[in-house]
């Protein structure tokens, strides 16, 4: 049954387009439109029915209804005990969160952008990741942190970064970036779950996006592992590996290709840390080509890293071309249209390189 | 009054020597209440001089920064304007009297809510609106967006809230260390006054006597959330402890221009850093993707337009001494539309910076060097 997709970004600050969609892994029977926002809004939600132990905290997240509307309805409904609205303090209400995780709560921490997480990122990385591993298994710290990351639209360099890399790259953190609104709730419900930190990185382009949930997405105890890659779309030809809004980019790439008789096989990581490198490794055995897609920096970052994994597996022999990053452009992001525009893997550059890789 | 008698004479000798009409007059500041003191034996003079040239000066400039975001807030909507937009409107006053009492050799820096302040210490409003449509003949060629506006002694125009606050002192530890005698004036808002950084800046300035005027532009709101329920003390003017403070009516320019002038005096003669509080008012949300009303009321927003408006307050002040005339300030503002109109024309006319621009200024004094496109085959070119 053919799933049309229509993305339609609610913020108004991009032009709507139409997409359909065919040969979708599953069909859902009786599926329902849900943006992203909405996915993740029911992910609390039900997290904080389930267990009392789980609280957000952040700024404007409770009598704001959320920066971006995220946490809408929650303080109403969960009062001022559970839903908090922080000074503008970062480093304080971020340490205070993983205090709060080491003494027997589940805080989700949120940051209005992960840019300024920068200003907690000690409290991240060497209080919450390395303490588990420091006290021997004695301190566990569950707590997810939160919030947009990556560019978003005219918000120009301070407010444009992309963290995967950085969080990913820290032993003691699982690092997760959802697409879809599948991913972003099932996924989220995993991290309040788990009994370690996770950075859960979101996208604010992806927010007002409506997705086809299934059926089972609908339930409460619908959790998606995290971890394990999803293969979005098969193909023979080529391995197209993106995580977050490029996975979009990278479907729509393979909608053009398609056409031409290339046929892509896009996967969609979920999880940045651990990285679900078997499924690269899979993938490429079968097509000999690989792409990846995101939009942070290219130096040590994500692309980099799955550059070293598959040339250090099994897969490396069945390369028939070097793996090629697309990337974010190796600048500060600017400010103005064109050259923003320039800055981010258009679908154009992913056909393009995709081409090059295959030598058509 | 021997101050005052002086200031008046000096006044005076410079009006006959530049030939201009001799009209001042001398305005009572109300104070009390509304300057309120930390660790200072003493305030800024409260009763003050405005001469009629300064008196048009102000309003002049007043009613340009409140045209020019009022035409931000048009073009934002039209989505010629892209991303962020903080208004400044509203806030007139502690610009204009900030700069009036220092000099375009000194320093400043704030937050996001900058497009008043790079005009204050500058810029045009041409370059202004045009970094804000994003064209090339932007102050920063586009390139930086609203909250990334820079000039000649003025940091910007910076996104991360609280950041600023230890570059200002920086800055002053330069002007100390260079024994120019310029200071800076480091602007934060209510909202960012909870920044752990500044309470670290507090310290090291007190500490190494820095030249430093700490300014907390107190509009009552940090984005969403009012000051009682972020602030455990409210009393932003004494956040500096061991660093003196004073807190002045943000609304009136002279009250700013006399406090800021006091502020400066202490910090030039050695005394080190010197903390103001100005309580004003933001007419805008806190951003234009903000509505502004789902955390105050509007009766509020228009209780503040009606009674305190800056530029109001400084035109009956102006009539009513027989400084100006009604028709001299319609001049002003029909002058003053033209301004904004043909800057907003040039601002959505300039075409884009062009992709070449892409990859500058990465470093400075450099060599050119490659910079990686979002493909291995995009090489791409940059220089300083």
């Amino acid at each position: 049954m053919a799933t049309s997709l229509r993305s339609l970004l609610r913020s108004g600050k991009n032009a709507v387009f139409l997409v359909a969609r065919r040969g979708f892994q599953r069909s859902a029977p009786a599926g329902v439109q849900v943006t992203v926002r909405d996915a993740l809004n029911q992910a609390m939600d039900e997290e904080l029915e389930r267990d009392e132990r789980v609280f957000l905290m952040g700024e404007e997240v409770a009598q704001y209804d959320g920066a971006y509307k995220v946490s809408r309805g929650l303080w109403k409904k969960y009062g001022d005990k559970r839903i908090i609205d922080t000074p503008i303090s970062e480093m304080g209400f971020a340490g205070i969160a993983v205090g709060a995780a080491m003494a027997g709560l589940r805080p989700i921490c949120e940051f209005m952008t992960f840019n300024f997480s920068m200003q907690a990122i000690d409290q991240v990385i060497n209080s919450a990741a390395k303490t588990y591993y420091m006290s021997a298994g004695l301190q566990p710290v569950p707590i997810v942190f939160r919030g947009p990351n990556g560019a978003s639209a005219g918000v120009a360099a301070q407010h444009s970064q992309c963290f995967a890399a950085w969080y990913a790259h820290c032993p003691g953190l699982k690092v997760v970036s959802p697409w879809n609104s599948e991913d972003a709730k099932g996924l989220l419900k995993s991290a309040i779950r788990d009994d370690n930190p996770v950075v859960f990185l979101e996208n604010e382009l992806m927010y007002g996006v409506p997705f086809e949930m299934s059926e089972d997405s609908q339930s409460k105890d619908f959790t998606i592992p995290i971890g394990k890659a999803k293969i979005e779309r098969q193909g023979n030809h080529v391995t197209l590996v993106s995580h977050s809004r490029f996975v979009g980019h990278c479907l729509d790439a393979a909608a053009v290709l398609a056409k031409e008789g290339i046929e892509c096989e896009v996967i969609n990581l979920r999880t940045i840390r651990p990285m679900d490198v078997e499924s690269i490794e899979t993938s490429v055995m079968k097509t000999n080509h690989l792409v990846t897609v995101e939009g942070g920096w290219p130096q040590f970052g994500v692309g980099a890293e799955i550059c070293a994994r598959v040339m250090e597996g099994s897969a490396f022999n069945f390369l028939d071309a070097p793996v090629t990053r697309v990337t974010g452009v190796d600048i500060p992001m600017p400010y103005a249209k064109i050259l923003e525009d320039h800055s981010l893997p258009q679908v154009k550059d992913i056909i393009f390189s995709v081409k090059k890789t295959l030598n058509v | 009054f021997g101050k005052m008698l002086t200031s008046i004479t000096n006044v005076l000798r410079a009006c006959v020597q530049k030939n201009v009409s001799l009209h001042l007059s001398l305005f009572s500041l109300q104070h009390g209440r509304k300057c309120d003191l930390h660790k200072l034996e003493e305030g800024p003079a409260t009763q003050v001089v405005m001469t009629r040239d300064e008196g048009l000066q102000y309003y002049r400039v007043m009613q340009t920064m409140r045209r020019m975001e009022l035409k931000a807030d048009q073009l934002y909507k039209q989505k010629i304007i892209r991303g962020f937009c903080h208004l400044y409107d509203g806030q007139e006053a502690c610009a204009v009297g900030i700069e009036a009492s220092i000099n375009l050799t000194d320093h400043l820096i704030t937050a996001y809510r900058a497009h008043g302040y790079t005009y204050t210490r500058g810029g045009t409003v041409k370059e202004i609106m045009a970094e804000l449509t994003g064209r090339r003949g932007g102050i920063a060629k586009g390139k930086g967006g609203s909250m990334h506006m820079y000039c000649k002694h003025f940091y910007g125009g910076n996104g991360i809230v609280g950041a600023q606050v230890p570059l200002g002192a920086g800055v002053a530890l330069a002007c100390k260390y260079q024994g120019n005698n310029e200071l800076c004036v480091c602007l934060y808002g209510d909202g960012a006054a909870n920044q752990g950084q500044i309470f670290e800046t507090y310290n090291m300035a007190a500490l190494w006597k820095l030249p430093v005027i700490f300014i907390c532009e107190n509009n009552r709101y940090g984005m969403g959330t009012s000051v009682e329920r972020a602030a455990a003390s409210t009393d932003y003017y004494k956040r500096g402890e061991f660093i003196p403070g004073l807190r002045v009516d943000g609304m009136d320019v002279l009250c700013v221009r006399e406090a800021a002038r006091f502020a400066a005096d202490h910090c030039r003669s050695g005394k080190g850093p010197i903390l103001m509080e100005l309580q004003t008012y933001r007419y805008h949300g806190h951003s234009m993707s903000d509505p502004g009303v789902s955390y105050r009321t509007r009766e509020e927003i228009q209780e503040v337009r009606s009674k305190s408006d800056p530029i109001s307050m400084l035109k009956d002040r102006l009539l009513s001494n027989n400084m100006a005339s009604v028709e001299e300030l319609k001049e002003i503002d029909v002058e003053v539309r033209k301004e904004i109109e043909d800057a907003a024309q040039y601002a959505t006319t300039d075409p884009e910076p062009p992709l070449e621009e892409l990859c500058n200024h990465i470093f400075s004094n450099n060599p050119p060097l490659e910079v990686r496109g979002t493909n291995p085959w995009a090489k791409l070119k940059s220089v300083s």
